[in-house]
């Protein structure tokens, strides 16, 4: 119980942005859970390390809202995976989150960086 | 829920496998970049932290916690339970107890009054009734007149109608006289009703005077008579020396009215003339079923109109007459208020139990405080342990529930059979699904109930607190509200016994009231006139002459007089009378109860004669019309004037033809007798009419003999024990000579002692199932005030044992005790009286005879459970007072 309340505080700092990233990653093919925080981590040039313990629980939340699906494959490597992809509900949603993300950066900036004019006024 | 659960299993194993490969995908990419195997998988694990809390909260997003967690309570709670036998047994008989005979009121309550008659569409019968508006002493219902309901029945749009009547008749068979309770109906009762005859019913045809004779009987008279024989169908039955051709059998179980007739003949062949008489006429009862997609209110227009068509045709005897409707129910008598009483009475000891139970849940949860602040300490959310205690409340709550219904079902036909009279729709009873669902909901309920004071205290305030105080600690709140479970079974109990007492009280005053006769020694019965004879009105007189010789002749009979309504038993007639010829309109003339008696009457009840004489053999028709009143109306109507020798007038009675259309005529009062309590021990006080008049058996007028002689009763007093005349009296009345062909037979035959008795049947049986009621309010009562003393003074051990040490005696430690729970005990009766006001109220709306409650009652019984509570409170203060200091000490 103490640990949800961890992961809690934890996907407040995460949480929208966690789902953006699967949902973006997701996008080119589809994949299994390791694949996709190894994915996340590379894209970001190794900054943005996802952590497990958040990731499968976003994983089930996403399938649960249908945004993505889940598959069982066999891999060559041995155990069978399970291989998530985008659903078309999930590539709307996608779509909302990224000009939502847009809109905040581009607020956070503004606050960062004010123009002269208005500093002045 | 078995689904979800398999399906939940399966999606576990899954996630296992899933973090799994996600585990040995990253060890083989360690082991790639160099790594040996131990470390590559040690690496693989750290790099993935804890295993465990990230399939608990992916498993959180698979939506179905509560149920999961829902059942890892209910095995919490089992658990628990188990592990406190004791506690858990005794929680379970109080609530099996409670709700098991709250269930079996309940179950009687819905089979007897909840229940729908027992035939198909039971919500589209109505019963139909003639209204007139002019109103009478009587009233302005009136039965049905048979030419207005074969008008009403032909001209109804909307309606579809039989009628029926009782009857009376004597089966000859094998030699042998049977009485048999009797209906005339018209042919169509038994398909409105929806009943299948084995056979066939009545043809319309046979249902007309002239048709030939034909029966349908009881699945009962079948099989009593005939043994069930599938040939009966066709043979002949002789009824009142009349030879019936039966043509049908009833389904088993039928029941008319509340009642199993034994037989049915079609009422279109009575030829009585009064049957085609609007006016004065025999009464039937009429039945109907909307037709479909009829609304009553549309039923009710169309009765209206044809009421005011019948009115212009028949002004004479149908003006200002119309015809009513009404839902048909069961008639269940007075049975409905002793069902709510019952219910009433059994719901305040399921509280007690519930109140028991959640003081005993709340002592628990108090010495799991500890328990309580760890789970909330390690996280366990506020609202998670409110919803952990209350499932384990549900769970004891249902479990009792369970326990109940057992009970129930095991004690239901007892219970019935118990039942004083005849339980009306007794067969009907049985658990059914509302049963069940009440008994289901009743304990959920009561589970949640003695649950919640728990539950509230179980988000923890002052959480280190209560871990440093290391479990010693009774927080103020919870002796409160301790003390106030306490109180308030005290007060449930005082409720309870309060009423208990009342009842006892009422029945002692009512037993011990004087009857107006001696009911010693006394038979009373029925007796069927043979056929052959009611057909010679000439010879009636001269028959019940014999009748009564014959009885007199009988060893060990004293005396014997006929008689047609009997002190205490059903039936009664009621006449209006005044004392000068001006005799009001009928709605204004006071009532008395009329009895038609033979000479010997007054001899053989033990009734004492208090001024003039009774009837002799001088009083005969022809003779001067006399009359015998008893102190009641002799109070009434003359008040301290002397009323022997003065004259009565009685509407219809006294005069040649007794028409109500005559001038009254003066009938002399020629003595006064004392007052009879006709109405019962009980309801006589009550009773709207309870003037008495007597008249003489030899004066009713040859045109009434008939009539009069189906109604006749023996009375024989006796100077052995009265049923043992009854053989005798049987077979010497069964006639055979003398023009009779020995078919008259003896019914409802009782002693006086028996009617005395079944008149207060009700209110001892009340305080029968109230006593009882009451005795387990107290045990209970006594067991929740010594489940908490024990629990409160065993908190307090060490105090105690402080106060020891310092010198306290153990009287004064006893008297510490005690007074605590003297505190509680008059907190509960100071609550407890107002109750037991308001139930002594409705007590003595419901039940005859009860009288509202003395001090002495209330005093008496507060005593009783004052008593009885300190003496529970007693045992645990000895113990409190005998505590080694040393030991209490050492528990600091």
């Amino acid at each position: 119980m103490s640990a949800q309340k961890g992961y809690q505080d934890r996907t407040e700092i995460l949480q929208g942005t966690l789902d953006m990233l699967i949902l973006q990653t997701l996008q080119w093919a589809p994949r299994h859970g390791y694949a996709l925080s190894k994915a996340i981590r590379t894209n970001s040039g190794e900054i943005l390390k996802v952590d497990t313990g958040s990731l499968y629980p976003a994983l089930h939340r996403l399938e649960r809202k249908g945004w993505i699906a889940a598959e069982w494959k066999k891999s060559e490597v041995g155990p069978r995976l399970r291989v998530y992809r985008l659903t078309k509900s999930g590539k709307r949603h996608l779509l909302v989150e990224r000009s939502r993300w847009a809109k905040l950066l581009e607020a956070i900036s503004g606050v960062l960086n004010p123009t002269k004019k208005e500093s002045e006024a | 829920m078995r689904f979800a659960l398999w399906g939940r299993k399966q999606r576990d194993e899954e996630l296992q496998e899933e973090i799994q490969a996600h585990l040995a995908l990253a060890e083989r990419e360690e082991m790639e970049s160099g790594r040996t195997g131990k470390e590559a998988q040690a690496s693989a694990r750290r790099e993935f932290g804890n295993v465990g809390i990230a399939e608990e909260t992916t498993r959180d997003m698979w939506g179905w916690r509560w149920l999961v967690d829902f059942f890892q309570d209910v095995r919490y709670a089992l658990r628990t339970l188990r592990k406190r036998l004791g506690f858990a047994a005794v929680a379970l008989l109080t609530l099996a107890l409670g709700s098991g005979a709250t269930t079996v009121m309940f179950t009687v309550i819905n089979s007897v009054l909840l229940k729908p008659l027992p035939y198909p569409e039971p919500d589209r019968l109505v019963s139909l009734q003639e209204q007139t508006e002019k109103l009478t002493q009587y009233g302005n219902i009136w039965a049905f007149a048979y030419p207005n309901f074969l008008d009403c029945k032909r001209e109804s749009r909307s309606l579809d109608m039989a009628a029926w009547r009782y009857s009376v008749g004597t089966l000859s068979e094998q030699g042998k006289a049977e009485y048999v309770s009797s209906r005339q109906i018209s042919a169509e009762l038994f398909s409105l009703l929806g009943v299948s005859v084995q056979g066939r019913g009545f043809l319309p045809e046979e249902d007309r005077p002239g048709a030939a004779p034909v029966v349908v009987v009881s699945h009962g008279l079948w099989q009593r008579l005939r043994g069930g024989d599938p040939g009966a169908v066709g043979t002949p039955l002789v009824i009142d020396g009349r030879s019936f051709t039966i043509v049908g059998i009833t389904p088993a179980g039928f029941r008319w009215d509340g009642e199993e007739p034994d037989v049915f003949t079609p009422l279109g062949q009575d030829t009585a003339p009064s049957m085609q008489n609007r006016n004065r006429h025999p009464g039937i009862q009429v039945v109907a079923r909307l037709r479909p997609g009829v609304k009553l209110a549309e039923a009710r227009a169309d009765l209206a109109l044809i009421g005011s068509h019948l009115a212009q045709q028949y002004p004479e005897s149908n003006a200002g007459r119309s015809f009513v409707a009404e839902q048909l129910r069961p008639d269940v008598g007075d049975v409905r208020s002793t069902l709510w009483l019952l219910l009433g009475a059994v719901s305040l000891v399921l509280l007690i139990a519930c109140v028991n139970v959640a003081s005993l849940l709340l002592a628990r949860a108090v010495s799991r405080e500890r328990e309580l602040a760890m789970r909330v300490a390690l996280g366990a959310g506020r609202g998670r342990l409110v919803r952990q205690c209350l499932t384990e409340s549900a769970v004891l709550g249902l479990s009792g529930g369970a326990l109940g219904i057992l009970l129930a079902a095991i004690g239901i036909r007892p219970f019935v059979a118990f039942w004083p009279g005849a339980l009306p729709r007794a067969e009907e009873v049985q658990l059914d699904w509302r049963v069940l669902l009440f008994a289901l909901a009743a304990s959920l309920v009561s589970g949640l109930l003695f649950g919640l004071a728990p539950a509230l205290r179980a988000p923890v305030r002052e959480l280190e607190q209560t871990l440093r105080a290391g479990g010693r600690t009774v927080a103020g709140s919870s002796r409160r509200l301790h003390s106030s479970f306490v109180a308030s079974e005290i007060a449930l109990a005082v409720v309870l016994l309060v009423s208990a007492g009342m009842l006892g009280r009422t029945l002692l005053r009512l037993s011990s009231l004087e009857p107006g006769m001696n009911f010693r020694n006394v038979l009373t019965t029925r007796m069927a006139l043979s056929s052959d004879l009611l057909a010679k009105p000439g010879q009636i007189r001269g028959a019940w002459q014999d009748v009564l010789e014959r009885a007199r002749r009988v060893p060990g009979v004293q005396s014997v007089a006929a008689v047609d309504t009997v002190p205490m038993r059903e039936g009664n007639n009621q006449l209006g009378y005044w004392t000068t010829p001006a005799v009001p309109p009928p709605d204004k003339q006071p009532l008395a109860l009329t009895t038609c008696v033979t000479p010997d009457y007054l001899q053989v009840m033990g009734i004492s004669l208090l001024k003039g004489r009774f009837f002799d053999d001088h009083d005969r028709l022809g003779n001067e019309p006399v009359i015998v009143i008893d102190d009641v109306l002799a109070q009434q109507a003359f008040g301290a004037n002397e009323p022997v020798g003065k004259a009565l007038y009685v509407p219809g009675m006294g005069s040649k033809s007794w028409s109500e259309e005559d001038n009254p005529v003066p009938i002399r009062i020629v003595g006064v007798v004392r007052h009879v309590r006709h109405w019962g021990l009980a309801g006589d006080d009550q009773a709207k009419v309870r003037a008495q008049f007597y008249y003489p058996f030899a004066q009713v007028p040859d045109a009434f003999l008939r009539r009069w002689s189906e109604l006749m009763s023996i009375a024989v007093r006796t100077s052995i024990p009265p049923l043992n005349v009854v053989e005798a009296l049987r077979r010497e009345l069964r006639g055979g000579s003398g023009g009779a062909s020995g078919d008259q037979a003896l019914y409802e035959v009782h002693t006086m002692e028996q009617l005395v008795s079944a008149s207060l049947a009700r209110q001892r049986f009340l305080l029968l199932l109230f006593g009882v009621f009451a005795g387990l309010a107290l045990l209970l009562a006594c067991i929740g005030i010594y489940g908490v003393l024990a629990y409160l003074t065993g908190q307090r051990l060490p105090e105690m044992g402080v106060r020891i040490a310092l010198g306290a005696s153990a009287g004064e430690v006893i008297w510490l005790v005690l007074r605590q729970s003297l505190a509680m005990i008059f907190a509960g009766v100071a609550m407890g009286i107002g109750g037991a006001f308001a139930a002594g109220r409705l007590l003595v709306h419901r039940v005859d005879g009860m009288q509202p409650a003395e001090p002495l009652t209330f005093a008496g019984m507060i005593l009783v459970l004052v008593a009885a509570a300190l003496f529970a409170s007693f045992v645990p203060a000895r113990r409190a007072s005998r505590v080694d200091p040393l030991v209490a000490l050492r528990y600091e």
